[in-house]
């Protein structure tokens, strides 16, 4: 099967939804190529606004159209718009409840040659820690088109994270994508594998493996991370006993921690976040860098190995 | 100039400095200096210059003012309930737990707030989005904004003055309260913005030098402003921090410090 980047389906989707949603307006800093607002931009060009290397005056701009009743979408790279423009994020847009999306591309370490400067491995902390925001992250192209219309539909902001790397597809044609509801990707109930963004794949071949040695998991796909489903995350802790969590960020203030918060308090049950280890990302192929960084199925299947002899 | 609408935005100039002082000295803490450095300014586009309906705070085609150097909130909450947008009686819960005054604008608590306010720097972006959904949307309102001198220390001003000029923002006019003083001291001693106004002329703004006391010349200057065609204005409004009191002029303790009852009186009489 052939695999798409997440940003490559937030284009087409953007792109789509123009014609028929005439208050979209796109807005981008210098990466439009990258991040697939391209595409809108052809389209629609007097909608699109290039504004430069200029992320924290692109965040304010988009604050000022959405007051004026425009659905705002600011995209670059994730390490520019949450990490950059995190003021602007925090007090032009969510104190105010404005109608912008950041949809961020190139987020974690699979942005691969550049390195650690435009590898964001910090945005879900910083974004889950702000007010009157949703935070998705897409595991494949369906679920990005599914979430760019989730996010027409919220009003208020919204941080999409996206990838530049091409990911394999998840599901078939149609499947339920809602806000805040957690997908159970495969039933198990030896232990319960939580993950988003591309982990969802690898968190599914770990479970492949698993399955061969007769440990069967779940594997939810917590592509909300908020407002979390913390239902979901309540009964995997009853009926697993044993959770392992798995993004491409790092495992402080990210999904994992988002999980420990709702396990500790509601289930308590052993917790592993398999993710970025408090440290910065590096120049390398994508591949390498999720072997180096700990990120593969393989990982991930240690980690449910190692927390079932915990129960 | 009409004399006559000068004498009556003298008096709503002078009602909107005593309504500063009252607020402040009510909450306790605030910043006098700045809003009454600027409320000539926000009398003059609240009272003569912006098209505005208080019974439709949200109407589509109602000038914009979004006051970028958020700390100044009394001015701007004293114009709006001088206008009507709400009671005058509310003034005096600024800052107070449960208060649609909150110490910085809260645009989804008060109305007639454009934009929230308070981290500076931020204002003048959310008011080139706004020119540019009048753009977009073909109507013809006027979006116009208050930045600090001290505020334009902040890189993002000339981030976004540089966009209000490639996009051709016309319907986009900017003061500058240059009352040259800042929380550490004047702002020349701190961190120079100066040359202020060869500064917007360089980013590509047509720039007048006026002085923000005088309401006649505010007036005349947004007139002119806007008649330019194919660009942002900027009025560098020349004040004095404090004005109207005379132990607040040009004394930078009152950037941030509310009046204490007897300075309050003696305030007030100077206001009266």
């Amino acid at each position: 099967m052939k695999k798409i980047a997440t940003r490559e389906a937030y284009g087409e989707a953007l792109a789509g939804l123009g014609a028929e949603n005439p208050d979209i307006v796109v807005l981008d800093a210098d990466l439009a190529k990258s991040t697939k607002t391209i595409d809108f931009a052809k389209k629609f060009p007097s909608r699109f606004f290039d504004m430069g290397v200029a992320e924290a005056n692109m965040l304010g701009t988009a604050a000022g159209l959405a007051a004026s009743g425009k659905i705002a979408f600011c995209s670059t790279f994730a390490v520019f718009a949450i990490g950059r423009a995190f003021d602007q994020l925090r007090n032009s847009v969510c104190y105010p409840k404005l109608n912008v999306k950041i949809a961020a591309s190139h987020a974690g370490i699979t942005v691969g040659e550049d390195g650690a400067s435009h590898q964001s491995v910090e945005d879900i902390a910083l974004t889950r820690a702000l007010p009157n925001l949703t935070v998705i992250v897409p595991a494949d192209a369906a679920e990005t088109k599914k979430a760019v219309l989730e996010a027409i539909k919220i009003k208020g902001p919204v941080y999409l994270r996206l990838g530049r790397l091409a990911v394999p597809a998840l599901h078939e044609d149609d499947f339920v994508f809602e806000t805040g509801k957690a997908i159970t990707m495969r039933e198990g109930s030896s232990a319960a594998i939580i993950a988003a963004g591309l982990m969802v794949a690898e968190a599914l071949a770990a479970a492949d493996e698993l399955a061969g040695e007769g440990i069967d998991v779940r594997v939810i796909n917590m592509h909300t991370i908020k407002p979390l489903d913390a239902e979901a995350v309540i009964r995997a802790a009853q009926q697993t006993k044993a959770i392992v969590t798995a993004e491409e960020h790092s495992i402080i203030g990210g999904l994992g921690s988002a999980v420990a918060e709702v396990v500790c308090e509601y289930c308590p049950v052993p917790v592993y976040r398999v993710g970025v280890k408090d440290s910065f990302g590096e120049s390398g192929a994508p591949a390498e860098l999720m072997q180096k960084f700990g990120l593969t199925s393989r990982h991930i299947a240690d980690a449910v190995r190692k927390i079932k002899g915990l129960k | 100039m009409d004399q006559e609408v000068i004498a009556r935005l003298e008096k709503k100039a002078r009602e909107i400095r005593r309504d500063i002082i009252s607020m402040t000295a009510a909450a306790g803490s605030g910043h006098p200096g700045g809003s009454l450095s600027s409320a000539d300014i926000v009398t003059a586009l609240y009272f003569q210059i912006m098209r505005l309906d208080p019974k439709r705070p949200d109407w589509p085609d109602r000038d914009r003012f979004v006051l970028s150097k958020g700390h100044a909130a009394p001015v701007l909450y004293s114009a709006l309930a001088e206008r009507g947008f709400f009671q005058t009686g509310e003034l005096i819960t600024l800052r107070k737990l449960g208060s649609r005054l909150q110490g910085h604008p809260d645009m989804k608590s008060l109305p007639g707030v454009e934009m929230s306010s308070g981290s500076l720097g931020q204002g003048l972006a959310a008011a080139n989005g706004m020119a540019l959904a009048g753009k977009l949307d073909h109507r013809d309102y006027r979006v116009f904004v208050l930045i600090g001198d001290g505020e334009s220390q902040e890189g993002m001003v000339w981030e976004a003055a540089m966009a209000s000029a490639h996009y051709k923002l016309d319907n986009l006019t900017a003061f500058l309260d240059h009352n040259g003083l800042q929380i550490d001291g004047p702002v020349r001693e701190v961190m120079s913005v100066e040359p202020v106004a060869d500064k917007w002329k360089a980013f590509g703004w047509d720039v007048q030098i006026i002085d923000g006391h005088d309401l006649g010349q505010i007036i005349n200057a947004v007139v002119k402003a806007k008649e330019v065609k194919g660009g942002p204005q900027m009025i560098v409004a020349e004040t004095v921090k404090g004005k109207g009191v005379s132990f607040m002029e040009n004394n930078v303790d009152w950037h941030g410090k509310a009046p204490n009852q007897q300075e309050t009186e003696k305030a007030l009489a100077e206001l009266a």
